[in-house]
Formats: C-alpha cells, sequence, structure tokens
C-alpha cells in the first residue's frame, strides 16, 4: 500500500526518491520509540547484564575496590543457611496474599455487581485505600497493631486478649499480609467488576429457565468467563507481592527474627545495609529467575485453565 | 443475578458490605482523629474513636522537626515531572507500536515488553553504582530518569499501545491526504483522541511514583532532599520509637490531599485505572 502512494509526494515538497513516504514512517517510528527504547537499554537490560557481572565480583564501597571472585557469591548463596527462611517467608507471604486478595476481590466484586441503591458510594470506599500513601497506610496499620493499640483496644473492649501483632511469628506474617491486602485489593475489585459486567445477561436468564441455582450459575457460567481476568490478576499480584518492601521495612523490619523477611527485604539489606554487594546482585538474580519462571508458568496454565480468550 | 433481590438479601448484603467496610475506611479516620490526640490519649484505653480532647500542636511539630515544607515540594514535583514525562514517552512509543510500520518493530516491542519482567528492584544495585559513578547519588535525578525511561514507562506504554490500536484507520488517512506529517497527526488528532488512555497513565504513574520507596532511601541521605514515604518514618525519639502522633499528623497530610481528588474525581479514577488492566 505504502508503494502504492510513493509517487504522491506529499506537502507538495519535490521530495527526492530517497525519502519515499515507507522510509519516513520508518523514520518516525524509530524517533517516536527512541527515548523508550534507549530508556529500555540503559537503565533495564544494562543493569540487568551488570547484575550478573556483579554477582562474580565484591565491591567494596568504602575502600573502593571491585575484585573479581568467581563463583564464590553463588557458593555463598547456596550455604547461606538464612536463605531457606527467607524463600519459606516469600512464599507463605505470596501465596497468601494472592489468596486472600484474590478471593476478597472477587467477593466485593460480587456484592457491587448486585442491583443496590448507594452501590456507587460503596465502591468509592472499598476503593479509596488504593490512592492513600502506601507508608501513610503501613503507618497507622503499625499503630493499631501496636500491643497497646487501636486492634488491641477493641478486642479488649469485648473481653479478649488480643497478641502483640508484630512480635511474634505467626500474628506478623498475617499481619503483613492483611495490610498489603487491604491497601490494594481495590485495584483488583474493579477489574472483576468490569469482567463480571461484561458477562451476557441472557446466559443467567437461561440458566434460571432451565432452574439452575445460584451456585451452580456461578460455577458454570461466571466463573468460566471472567477466568481471563483472573489469570491477569494473580498474574499482576504475584509479582507485585514479590515486590512489596516499604510495609515489610516499616512494620517488621523483616522479623521477628526471619519471619517476615522477604526476597526483596533480604536483598536490601545485604546489600545497602550490609554493604555486601556482590552477593546482593546474586540475590537480585534469584529474583529475576522466580519472577520470570513464575510469569512463564501462569503464560502456560492459561492454556488449560482459561475457557476463552477475548 | 440480575434478579430483584428480596428485601430481608437486601438487608442482609448492606449489613455484610458496611462490616467489610471497616478495615478499608476506619484506618484512615484514625489516622486523622489520632493525629490530633494528646499523646497521653492516643494508646488510652478504651480506644477513644473521636478524640476527647484535642492537641493541634503535632502539627506544627511536624514542620518544626524536619524541613517538611521542602520534602512536600520534593514529592509533588518529582511525581508532576515523572507523571508528565511518562505520558509524552509513553505515548510517542504506543502510537508508533500501534499506528506506524517501521522495521523490527515487533522486535523492538518485545524488547520493550521485558521491562515488564524486570522489577527495578532486580536492577537497584546497578543502578546505585551506575548513578554514583554520575555523582548523581542524593540527587533526585534518579527518582526521576528511571521512572520516565525505564521499567515503570513500560506498563504506560503498553496501555497507550492498546488504545492506538483500536483508532479507526480512516481518521490518519484523511490526515495524509492532506500532507499532514507523523508527528502533526499524532499531536493533532490521534493525542486528543487518547485523552482516556491518558488519563490512566498519568494517574497510575503519579500514584507509583508518590508511593515510591526502595528508590528514595536507596539513592537519597539528606533530609533535605527527601521524599515524603521517607520523610514519614524519620519522626521517631531518641531511641529510634516512632513519635506516633507526629508521623500520624504528617501521614495525614500525606494523605488527605489525593484523598479529597479521588473523592472529587472518583469516577475517572476507578474507571480509568479499570480500563488500563482490562486492556492488558
Amino acid at each position: 500500500m505504502a508503494v502504492a502512494q510513493d509517487h504522491a509526494s506529499p506537502e507538495g515538497r519535490s521530495s527526492s526518491p530517497f525519502w519515499t513516504i515507507a522510509r519516513r514512517d520508518s523514520l518516525a517510528g524509530f524517533l517516536f520509540i527512541a527515548p523508550q527504547l534507549v530508556g529500555i537499554i540503559v537503565f533495564v537490560l544494562i543493569p540487568l547484564g551488570l547484575v550478573f557481572w556483579y554477582s562474580l565480583h565484591e565491591w567494596n564501597v568504602l575502600a573502593n575496590t571491585f575484585t573479581y571472585t568467581g563463583a564464590q557469591n553463588y557458593q555463598m548463596l547456596i550455604e547461606d543457611s538464612n536463605l531457606l527462611e527467607v524463600l519459606g517467608a516469600t512464599a507463605v507471604f505470596s501465596a497468601g496474599l494472592v489468596v486472600f486478595n484474590l478471593s476478597l476481590a472477587l467477593l466485593l466484586a460480587i456484592l457491587l455487581n448486585q442491583r443496590l441503591a448507594g452501590i456507587t458510594i460503596f465502591r468509592t470506599l472499598f476503593f479509596s485505600p488504593v490512592v492513600v500513601s502506601l507508608v501513610a497506610w503501613t503507618i497507622v496499620w503499625g499503630f493499631l497493631l501496636q500491643k497497646n493499640g487501636g486492634i488491641n483496644g477493641m478486642l479488649q473492649v469485648l473481653g479478649i486478649e488480643g497478641p502483640n501483632w508484630l512480635r511474634e511469628e505467626t500474628t506478623a506474617m498475617i499481619s503483613v499480609i492483611v495490610v498489603q491486602v487491604f491497601k490494594n485489593v481495590g485495584l483488583n475489585m474493579i477489574l472483576f467488576l468490569a469482567a463480571l459486567q461484561g458477562v451476557p445477561n441472557e446466559l443467567y436468564e437461561a440458566a434460571r429457565v432451565d432452574g439452575a441455582p445460584r451456585f451452580k450459575q456461578f460455577r458454570r457460567i461466571t466463573l468460566p468467563l471472567i477466568s481471563p481476568t483472573i489469570l491477569l490478576t494473580s498474574i499482576i499480584t504475584i509479582v507485585g507481592s514479590l515486590q512489596v518492601f516499604a510495609q515489610i521495612a516499616v512494620l517488621t523490619q523483616g522479623g521477628p527474627g526471619l519471619s517476615t523477611t522477604v526476597l526483596v527485604y533480604y536483598l536490601y539489606q545485604q546489600a545497602f545495609q550490609f554493604h555486601f554487594f556482590g552477593y546482593g546482585s546474586t540475590l537480585s538474580i534469584l529474583l529475576f529467575l522466580i519472577v520470570a519462571v513464575l510469569t512463564f508458568a501462569q503464560w502456560q496454565m492459561r492454556k488449560r485453565i482459561v475457557f476463552y480468550e477475548s | 443475578m440480575k434478579a430483584e433481590l428480596s428485601p430481608r438479601l437486601k438487608t442482609f448484603l448492606y449489613g455484610l458490605m458496611c462490616v467489610l467496610l471497616i478495615p478499608f475506611v476506619f484506618p484512615t479516620w484514625w489516622m486523622a482523629t489520632s493525629s490530633v490526640k494528646p499523646i497521653s490519649d492516643i494508646f488510652a484505653f478504651p480506644p477513644q474513636l473521636i478524640p476527647e480532647s484535642y492537641d493541634w500542636t503535632t502539627y506544627s511539630k511536624v514542620f518544626e522537626l524536619q524541613p517538611f515544607v521542602q520534602q512536600y515540594w520534593n514529592s509533588a514535583y518529582i511525581a508532576a515531572v515523572v507523571t508528565i514525562g511518562t505520558m509524552a514517552v509513553s505515548s510517542m512509543a504506543g502510537y508508533a507500536f500501534a499506528r506506524i510500520r517501521f522495521p523490527f518493530a515487533n522486535t523492538i516491542f518485545m524488547i520493550v515488553l521485558l521491562g515488564l519482567l524486570i522489577p527495578s528492584e532486580v536492577t537497584i544495585v546497578p543502578l546505585f553504582r551506575m548513578f554514583l559513578k554520575a555523582g548523581m547519588v542524593n540527587t533526585h535525578w534518579p527518582l526521576i530518569l528511571v521512572p520516565i525511561f525505564g521499567a515503570p514507562s513500560v506498563f504506560a506504554t503498553f496501555v497507550m499501545r492498546q488504545f492506538f490500536v483500536t483508532l479507526p484507520a480512516e481518521l490518519e488517512e484523511a490526515a495524509r491526504v492532506d500532507g499532514l506529517g507523523r508527528f502533526k497527526i499524532f499531536r493533532m488528532i490521534a493525542l486528543p483522541l487518547a485523552k482516556p488512555a491518558l488519563a490512566s497513565v498519568a494517574i497510575f504513574t503519579f500514584l507509583h511514583s508518590w508511593n515510591l520507596f526502595l528508590e528514595p532511601i536507596v539513592f537519597l541521605s539528606s533530609a533535605e532532599k527527601f521524599t515524603l514515604p521517607q520523610a514519614l518514618t524519620q519522626y521517631t525519639d531518641a531511641y529510634g520509637g516512632p513519635m506516633w502522633n507526629i508521623q500520624l499528623a504528617a501521614a495525614t497530610l500525606t494523605a488527605l490531599p489525593v484523598l479529597i481528588v479521588f473523592i472529587i474525581a472518583q469516577k475517572q479514577f476507578v474507571e480509568g485505572l479499570a480500563h488500563t488492566g482490562l486492556k492488558g
């Protein structure tokens, strides 16, 4: 098509035969994407290569030395007695977060999809934590979860002795998960709501005529039709859960012990608190591999679980 | 599911939603009210859902203990620059990937999409060393350059591309017959139509920048350079324990403006963010 237009010289210029429309378009295309492409090369791809390079070195910032150490950091990774605990905490945190987040998001979306007056007000309120500054949200939850804080105060009014939430291993993990879920579940809720509204009403009407109970309608009509959204939100939520840092840093600093030290927080500690930049880079590679494998696995699952692709 | 609900079911649903709302709404209320309680009252038993006495000096202490106005400005201007920069970079790239045929377009698009796979936490060590060598540690440059051009902008480019793909080709063909160049077609025809997508990009980019925490604590070391999330955690006493009422006052000042904008424009926020996710 572009060839056919070559002879029409746009803008009335006496165009030299070299600057055909196709060539001009190519140039324009490259110029349009140049900032993004150069940015990705400089700020993502080169650093990714450097992470591999650094993981083979030890960099001492204070002495300003950068020495090749071969596979020593990888040896350290295998022998690191903390690592199993850190990976365990990461797995528990991510799994707990995804399950709790997606089920709550779906429940809220179903509630918001009912014909009720004033439903927009509820939608706005459920969504509001998404726009509250993350650290502000975390600070007030940290305040609520103190031993003598608001939550235990309310429990005491009811005659229940609450635990020291952030200082005991199990409750600390539950706390960081819950704080994160209430902060961001609104996003997934909105995605699910849009998906629910996209399910054709006739399907439900047909099912009702056939006398299918509500639960069966949900399992056989709703779930299959919103499965692409479930897959999408689970990918976003899992990858996001591996990046959670501020909440841990503010609420528990990874404690008590290592019970809430997720991989990103451990990486930060090793690199920027203890200045083991080489080992920090090795941990970065581990994080990268986990994200890559999980994303790949979920895309593969799409073929089996997802009912249709829009 | 769309059948009329019985009154009893309606009451049950309203009740359920009100209970579920508590953890979403109460923390913000507790933050704002506790910030004006005197220090002796903030852990009072039974908890004071409405303050019994007020101590407004917490708010003046927020400004006395740290250069809070400067920190507020840092966060605001960084978020504004990042938002505008991302809108420019991502709308141009998204437009080109959707509408312009050029060699290797698909390969380049795949390379750019890699940015989605590589969280910025993975590259934080080399980025720190790069900016250290460039003399940009303890400046705001890392917090501006990386989000605009690096991994965080890729999602924006993706959203813009998905939007531009849906534009009818006839609009542009008419303009080309009139002799408009590519940039003019982009600026005068495509971009004005892309306002909803641009609004979504603006909203999530702003929130992302406003919430950034790891990058500021890695790159910034002096109080007058701090951004708000980092500054909030600095209100501590001599033993490193948080000064709760002052932290909460600063947190309220950080959260409230965005919350008010959200309540005014909640439709745009919610639909804008839903729009981006759906197209993904």
